[in-house]
């Protein structure tokens, strides 16, 4: 069978605009409109000189073609089946979902800051400089943690970033046999991965019986602690809990020659308030698109600068951002040769570096303190109105998110899933669900700071009625939800033992 | 504060329905000093005019590309970005959404999703995209990781000029792992031979030979493209295994290096080894087409240590910037945008091969080429920024990578011609 | 009919000989959901007693299947797959993932029958 037949064979029709109905909208994909003889840009004529590529030429590459109209329609029609947070409560546990400034976007659009290159000369991209200068201050201060390197992309390479100057670190300092990173078995599952990717093994701790670590469970994990190379612990952890054991831990895992990394996707339960680097982090990654508001753009793009100890500074990836005088430059491996080196192209994921530090400044010191409280403050609060209707398996107070589980439900034939995909149908978005992996039927709950009383109420009194549809055995109706959503439950077994990933009438190969 | 919806009365009635006295009760885990005791060295909160009118000012100190003539390229790309692209990325329902784990209430980013994977593989003549990676020196890592997954070999070769960062990035990737980074031709150890089309010094690669060695050693080939535009007039590299790099010159401003859009592409038959997100067609339960993020299994969220990436968040926005401007160009416009980019380069060749002290080194180019000059590149860099005019990327000693792409007009190149004849002379 | 034992792992192993067939209890595919892909080892691959030989992977997870005993694979069940319903089937209609020549015979002495597998499998959660 050739690659096109298996491509196209499968390929359901979708439904034709003719299905709209009010506001509900269908769209066709490109490739399935009529084509338009013309595009959508307008170029001057090109004037056929002679190519001087040394190739042939690009045959037909099978694109879709119309109108700037055409265009525009098709995603703002496709944009409506979308929710987000400017829809309503967001409380995806773990991924802080939190109002998204626009004052950001606009500065991010500057000119002096969208329109310079990475590899223009420094001299000519002083303000840019200063601007990663200032960010790297704000994140050290935050996290006392004076090492601070910008280039990451996204969480996970912050962590990859992180591992690697573990690794970095122990290589310089001459320590052999460390081949061994301890992760609790609550950890995200970017942990373990990160750990493989930088050559390490993984040891497990177990948190099942009190959702925290403890000195005894570590102590155990540690063993004689002589190939250690570190341990990875999310704190607070994904349980919505703080680690109340982690100074001890880290202490006793320093001595043993081994290096904390903590995972940052939750110190927006922190920030302003307390620093990691009290409790004994050595290095961590920051998301600043949870804790510092850049937009999560449907999956990205992210940021994930590290902050490390005086000790580990000199191997943090290159390049970071160095004041001489009133003179803003990149260091390089010349001047730092203890550095891992670089991790991606250019130097980070600068328009968000200009989202994230706008959004410091107009929280300011005294506003960084509130944007904690407030979302611990409102964790708390749903976890003490829900915990008559659903289980809590570990006692608060909790930090930013609280923890539930569906153990109250789940006999009566009413699971997690369907509390998410019931959700959708009462117009939010579901929890995360399923995580962590140490409780079962696991809702993980994180309504942010920027969530007003009023919506975490309806949300709460949603939540409530649900549960007490359960125990009136109005269980049916769950299976079927949500009805009222551009599609219903999606065929995710049909998607995978098939995968139609494109679409193929133009593949020619 | 403007973003804090709770008030003193509201924050009140929580607490008191926690059961607590005051916040920090919630804080009781956290060992007494940890807690910040003021934070003397960073500003108090500020209205948003404040803080416009704060950065505003960094950004008037950088010197932006539209101010004068701009010839910098060197793996980013200054193109004209069609006022649309921005009205629909900043639309709140793409902007302020989350990775559609939910897809009946994601249908929006899933379906522009798979428009994008169709994109990719489209252009790049290979079978199955994914939903983009970081950048283009991260998804020529992951490509080498995959070839090292899929061969079970542990050497990966670099053969040709590829360019440094992405090099340095491979370099710091491989190393995790003890792998083997060389340059030259595959033998029967390597896992993956990295072509990059243009090369970094702008010359378009063919592929016929790499293919040929490549199906002699068992090695993977691995095509690295960073000037997507390239491929509406260069010939597709059907040729290769993988193909990944930048996107960034479709849809995406410079930014100072980032965010810009990792792309990766391969061969179907390596599917389960790819790295990334994907998106696939399915139906819902009342038989509408509909789509889901699929294969999951590959992923960190479920395999843990045995993902083929730790990849989670990558560069969703950003692939719909790109998406919404191929969809603007289409097809016809989109070879017109790369046949203009070659020919202002080529222009642009024509004019300073005249200048006296130049002489250009490449024979064969897209959108990029160098030259040489009589002086010290870099110290010629820096004397044109004097005159306003961002003269390209300085290479070793003498050489000069020069760009130009539909951005570049006629009263530029003279405007550069006009200030190398000065400092040459 | 070959005897049947089970593993803690929630895999059968059907012995017959020194060759032992190996698949999936009905426990397990209960736990995993429906099936959409499995990795069949390369026959010849030699395998240590507890070592992974296959993936098998739902929607949602992906489980490695072990084997109990050392030895090496000498048979795949490479029709499993295009048909992932097969792992439904017993051991005696192609329920089987792979089979394993045995070097020791002694590894199976640890292995649970059907009665006491039942008894464990009720004490699970």
């Amino acid at each position: 069978m050739s690659a096109e037949a298996k491509i196209t064979g499968s390929l359901t029709v979708q439904i034709p605009e003719e299905a709209n109905r009010g506001l509900q909208y269908e769209e066709n994909l490109l490739w399935e409109k009529e084509r338009c003889d013309h595009p959508g840009v307008d170029f001057p004529e090109p004037q056929n000189t002679a190519l001087r590529t040394g190739t042939g030429a690009r045959g037909p590459i099978g694109l879709p073609q119309v109108s700037e109209p055409q265009a525009l329609r098709h995603f703002v029609k496709m944009s409506t089946w979308n929710y987000s947070i400017d829809h309503g409560l967001f409380p995806l546990g773990s991924c802080t979902m939190k109002h998204n400034p626009r004052l950001n976007e606009k500065l991010a659009r500057l000119p002096g800051f969208a329109q310079i290159h990475p590899m223009q000369p420094e001299s000519t991209v002083q303000g840019a400089l200063k601007l990663m200068y200032e960010l790297q201050d704000w994140l050290a201060e935050l996290t006392g943690l004076p090492g601070v390197c910008l280039a990451p992309a996204a969480g996970a390479h912050g962590e990859l970033a992180g591992v690697m100057t573990i690794k970095r670190a122990h290589e310089q300092l001459g320590n052999k046999g460390r081949t061994v990173m301890l992760i609790p078995d609550s950890a995200h599952g970017t942990n373990p991965a990160t750990a493989a990717m930088c050559g390490y093994s993984v040891k497990t701790i177990s948190t099942k019986d009190t959702g925290r670590l403890t000195v005894k469970a570590f102590m155990e994990a540690l063993g004689d602690g002589k190939d250690i190379a570190g341990m990875m612990v999310t704190n607070p952890n994904t349980c919505g809990l703080f680690e109340s054991e982690m100074q001890e831990i880290a202490y006793t895992l320093k001595k043993a020659g081994g290096y904390f990394y903590c995972d940052g996707a939750n110190f927006n339960a922190l920030v302003g308030k307390i620093r990691p680097g009290a409790f004994g982090v050595d290095v961590m990654h920051i998301n600043l698109h949870k804790t510092f508001s850049t937009p999560h753009g449907g999956g990205g793009p992210g940021s994930g600068p590290i902050c490390t100890t005086e000790e580990l500074a000199p191997y943090v990836p290159v390049p970071t951002v160095v004041k001489d005088g009133e003179t803003y430059g990149l260091e390089w491996e010349d001047t730092r040769p203890e550095t891992l080196g670089r991790l991606k192209g250019f130097q980070g994921q600068f328009g968000m570096h200009v989202r994230a530090l706008a959004y410091m400044m107009s929280h300011g010191a005294d506003g960084l303190k509130q944007v904690a409280e407030d979302a611990v403050l409102s964790a708390n609060y749903i976890m003490a109105r829900l915990s008559d209707d659903f289980h809590v398996p570990f006692e608060g107070p909790c930090m930013h998110e609280c923890l539930l589980s569906d153990k109250n439900q789940k006999d009566a034939g009413v699971t997690t899933l369907d509390f998410a995909k019931a959700l959708c149908e009462n117009g939010f978005h579901p929890m995360t669900v399923y995580f962590p992996l140490v409780v079962s039927g696991a809702m993980l709950i994180e309504p942010t700071e920027t969530e007003s009383k009023e919506a975490i109420d309806r949300f709460i009194s949603v939540m409530k009625d649900f549960a007490a549809d359960v125990r009136n055995g109005d269980t049916e109706k769950f299976h079927d939800f949500p009805e009222s959503t551009p599609r219903r439950r999606l065929d995710e077994v049909k998607a995978a033992r098939n995968p139609i990933l494109r679409w193929g009438a133009f593949f020619d190969k | 504060m403007r973003y804090l919806p709770q008030t003193k009365q509201s924050r009140a009635e929580m607490l008191q329905a926690v059961g607590a006295s005051n916040v920090d009760d919630l804080f009781k885990d956290v060992p007494k000093d940890a807690f910040i005791d003021g934070l003397a060295n960073l500003p108090l909160k500020q209205g948003e005019l404040e803080v416009e009118r704060a950065l505003g000012a960094y950004a008037n100190q950088n010197m932006a590309a539209p101010e004068g003539p701009f010839f910098l390229g060197a793996g980013t790309y200054y193109h004209h970005i069609p006022a649309s692209v921005d009205t629909i990325i900043q639309r709140s329902e793409y902007l302020t959404a989350y990775t559609p784990y939910q897809p009946e209430i994601a249908q929006g980013t899933l379906q522009m999703i798979f428009e994008f994977q169709t994109f990719i593989a489209q252009l790049t003549g290979q079978e199955v995209a994914n939903a983009s990676l970081y950048d283009g020196a991260t998804a020529t890592a992951e490509a080498a990781l995959m070839a090292m997954r899929v061969t079970k070999r542990n050497k990966v070769v670099i053969g040709n000029a590829l360019h440094p960062h992405y090099r340095g990035t491979l370099k710091s990737y491989m190393g995790n792992l003890g792998s083997a980074l060389e340059d030259g031709k595959p033998d029967g150890n390597t896992a993956c031979v990295i072509v990059q089309s243009p090369d970094f010094y702008g010359k378009p690669e063919k592929y016929e030979e790499w293919r040929r060695l490549c199906n002699e050693s068992g090695a993977l080939l691995v095509v690295v493209v960073n000037e997507i535009v390239s491929l509406g007039l260069l010939p597709a590299p059907v040729d290769a295994d993988i193909v990944c790099g930048e996107a960034q010159s479709i849809g995406l401003p410079m930014s100072f290096g980032g965010p810009h859009l990792g792309f990766f592409a391969c061969q179907e038959k390596y599917l389960r080894q790819m790295p990334g997100r994907l998106c696939g067609m399915t139906e819902d339960v009342d038989g509408k087409r509909g789509f889901v993020l699929t294969l999951s299994t590959r992923e960190q969220h479920i395999r843990r240590e045995k993902a083929t990436s730790n990849i989670c968040t990558n560069q969703g926005l950003c692939a719909l910037a790109f998406t919404a401007h191929m969809s603007l160009l289409g097809e016809d416009g989109f070879k017109r945008l790369a046949k203009l980019n070659h020919e202002m380069a080529c222009k642009l060749a024509d004019s300073v091969s005249k200048v006296k002290n130049v002489k250009i080194l490449s024979e064969t180019f897209f959108n990029e080429f160098v030259v040489e000059l009589s002086k010290s590149s870099a110290e010629v860099v820096e004397s044109l920024i004097t005159r306003g005019i961002i003269a390209g990327y300085a290479l070793d000693d003498n050489q000069l990578l020069l760009s130009a792409t539909e951005m570049t007009t006629d009263v530029d190149i003279e405007l550069l011609c006009d200030a190398l004849s000065e400092v040459l002379a | 009919m070959a005897e049947l034992k089970y593993t803690e792992d929630h895999e059968w192993v059907a012995v017959d000989g020194d060759v032992v067939s190996i698949g999936i209890t009905g426990y397990a595919q209960e736990a995993l959901g429906d099936l959409v892909f499995v990795e069949l080892p390369e026959v010849g691959k030699k395998v240590g007693k507890g070592d992974d030989f296959a993936v098998v992977e739902s929607v949602k997870t992906a489980a490695e299947v072990y084997s109990p005993v050392a030895g090496e694979v000498v048979e795949v069940n490479v029709a499993m797959a295009d048909d992932l319903e097969l792992i439904k089937k017993p051991a005696n209609e192609n329920g089987w993932i792979a089979r394993i020549k045995i070097e020791d015979p002694s590894e199976l002495e640890g292995l649970m029958d059907e009665s006491k597998y039942k008894e464990f499998t009720d004490g699970l959660d």
